[in-house]
């Protein structure tokens, strides 16, 4: 190389050193937090959702009544300073049950997610990462969980087990609803393979679990975290569907699904609105409020992608 | 000149530190509802070289030549079909990924793309880390020292060390990525087209710091390029690649003097020239460069040569010796 003239050029012309502080960098995920936080709906959405948890959580401190304990001199009451939203035919208090119920069907919406969160990734990112053989298998895979119809296999499992748990409906949820996720994801990390960067990282010498942990998630994390909370928002629809027809989480076990399914009967329904209203409102607010912030996500994490 | 010439000869007289024997790189074509194999597209098709220590291979060649894909070759980021590649006496091609890891070390890339080829999720000390954590059991402070020093060689401001590539210029993300292959001081380094993403006055600025820290690291460079004055300019020798084969290979005032081939004579005389009186006539080619999944038979290069015959059709040109160093595959020249 010593052969060689140098062109003239300044070799240092975009460096001032003028400052020595060192200077905070804006992360990509700073940056979707930033668009995240211009987007109105989704900002309001997360308030909503925080108030509703919350008031859930703190449901203990709300109301003094257990949401369990049935009272059969109190049947269908209505709305009194006791029993804000009255009580049903059991004699249980309804805004007990609604606040206690909230937190079963969001804990429900949450922990099948990371349930699926858990295996989708997993099997995705297994899937396309090696490619190939592996690929192939998981895809097949992935290809018969998808045929296992949700409904058929709730009904079948309520009719053979007695007592339907909480665990037990997640993890049915869970299996049958990880391969969009996967193939998502499988998706994701096809594409990045490509990438140059992702050879850089093997040029180094980094081990494929590294690859995968610190080059592949952080840059599907967009896909990922917006999927992740579309699927609380129809868990929670699939919940309350499933336990208003009186497959979900059986009785005693309050859920907006179990409270909408006292609507059933034809007395309630008519002459007591107060009883499955509200339930059907925290319902149709909470599978709003977390669409509205999915789609925010999605909007920040991928601009392009709303640009009309 | 006296002294360049006494450079040179040095040069040529040092030892091999890479040997590529006969290598191929064939990717297959899929088809049918069995997604069956039904052809290859030949991107490398048995190539032989070596790279000298300390010196500056420069490979030449249209877009589709295979160049690229030569040097992912050569690094085992992708897996030859065929052939051997032997770095420092060690054949890396059956090796498994475990075994390459500690050889990785001492051969690195620098890429085309200054967008693509950095984690857009990592800040500029993580990436210039990364090779650190990966290779070395330096602890967080030793690591820290050599950041900042590969940092100052390439120019870079510390106190950005914190930012991340989206707040980088172009020119200054090749800096971070030559920094990031270079920060584990190794012997080899392929650089796919560095320069040809950026703009002409930051390809000096680049090119100038890969030549000093060429000198400051002792480093061998194997510089794939489709510009033919930043390959003279950087080059000690030039190998000119068409359609997966080495058509001519030499030292660079060979290859820019006296071109032995048809076709490194028509790349050359596609270079517009500023020199008074030194217009060459322009040897414009036919057609295109023809599908590597179905190569022409014989020769690569007959189905657009001004001088192809028969022969060119039937037998596939050798590379032989036609001066010192200076080999060229034409039937021309047998």
């Amino acid at each position: 190389m010593q052969s060689q003239t140098q062109l003239p050029v300044n070799p240092e012309p975009n460096i001032e050193k003028t400052s020595t502080q060192e200077e905070r960098g804006i992360s990509p995920f700073r940056l979707a937090f930033r668009r995240f936080l211009k987007n109105k709906a989704a900002v309001v959405s997360v308030f909503v959702l925080f108030l509703i948890i919350l008031s859930c959580i703190l449901a203990p401190l709300l109301t003094d009544h257990d949401p369990i304990q049935y009272d059969l001199t109190k049947i269908e009451q209505g709305p009194s300073s006791e029993h804000p939203l009255g009580t049903d035919s059991s004699g249980r208090d309804n805004f007990s049950r609604l606040l206690y119920g909230g937190r079963i069907s969001i804990i429900i919406g949450f922990s099948a997610m990371l349930f699926t969160l858990v295996i989708g990734v997993t099997l995705g990112a297994i899937a396309g990462y090696y490619g190939g053989k592996v690929d192939n298998i998981i895809m097949r895979i992935t290809d018969v969980f998808m045929i296992l119809p949700f409904l058929v296999l709730v009904l079948v499992i309520v009719a053979i087990l007695e007592k339907v748990t909480v665990g037990i409906f997640v993890t049915v949820i869970a299996l049958t609803s990880w391969p969009s996720l996967t193939r998502i994801v499988r998706g994701t990390f096809l594409s990045l393979r490509e990438r140059e960067f992702v050879l850089g990282a093997k040029a180094i010498g980094c081990s494929d679990f590294r690859i995968i942990f610190r080059h592949f998630i952080p840059n599907a994390i967009g896909p990922i975290v917006v999927n992740a909370t579309l699927m609380v928002a129809s868990y929670i629809v699939a919940e309350s569907g499933l336990s208003f027809l009186g497959f979900g989480v059986p009785q005693p076990t309050p859920t907006w699904g179990n409270m909408l399914s006292e609507a059933l009967n034809i007395r309630i329904m008519q002459y007591h609105p107060e009883a499955w209203i509200p339930p059907g409102l925290m319902i149709l607010l909470t599978v709003l409020c977390i669409n509205f912030i999915g789609d925010g996500l999605r909007d920040a994490f991928d601009p392009k992608s709303n640009k009309r | 000149m006296a002294v360049t010439e006494v450079v040179e000869k040095e040069k040529t007289s040092q030892e091999t530190i890479l040997e590529v024997r006969n290598l191929k790189k064939y990717y297959p074509i899929k088809g049918g509802i069995l997604r069956r194999t039904i052809g290859h597209i030949k991107a490398v098709d048995g190539v032989s070289f070596s790279v000298y220590r300390g010196e500056t291979l420069g490979i030449v060649g249209e877009s589709g030549s295979g160049k690229s894909t030569l040097g992912r070759t050569i690094l085992r980021l992708e897996k030859p079909t065929e052939g051997q590649v032997v770095f420092e006496d060690k054949d890396l091609t059956n090796m498994r990924n475990r075994e390459l890891r500690p050889i990785r070390k001492d051969m690195q890339i620098v890429f085309q793309d200054p967008y693509g080829s950095l984690n857009a999720t990592m800040n500029v000390q993580q990436l210039l880390e990364e090779p650190l954590i990966v290779q070395t059991n330096l602890s967080k402070k030793e690591r820290q020292e050599l950041v900042d020093e590969m940092l100052e060689k390439v120019g870079l401001r510390p106190q950005d060390r914190m930012k991340y590539p989206h707040e980088f210029s172009g020119g200054q993300r090749q800096r971070i990525g030559i920094a990031r292959a270079l920060i584990l001081h190794p012997k080899f380094v392929v650089c796919d087209e560095p320069v040809s993403a950026l703009d002409v006055s930051i390809q000096a600025q680049v090119l100038n710091l890969m030549s000093d820290l060429q000198d400051d690291l002792h480093l061998t460079y194997l510089f794939i390029s489709h510009d033919l004055s930043v390959v003279k300019h950087f080059s000690d020798r030039v190998a000119v690649m068409y359609l997966g084969h080495i058509v001519e290979i030499g030292d660079k005032k060979d290859i820019y003097n006296n071109p032995l081939h048809p076709y490194t004579q028509a790349l050359l005389s596609s270079v517009p020239t500023v020199e008074k009186g030194k217009k060459r006539e322009k040897i414009v080619l036919k057609g295109d460069l023809p599908s590597p999944a179905n190569p022409p038979s014989g020769c690569p290069f007959r189905t657009r040569c001004p001088l192809a015959h028969e022969k060119c059709a039937q037998v596939l040109p050798e590379l032989k010796e036609k001066g010192k160093d200076h080999f060229v595959a034409c039937h021309l020249h047998n």
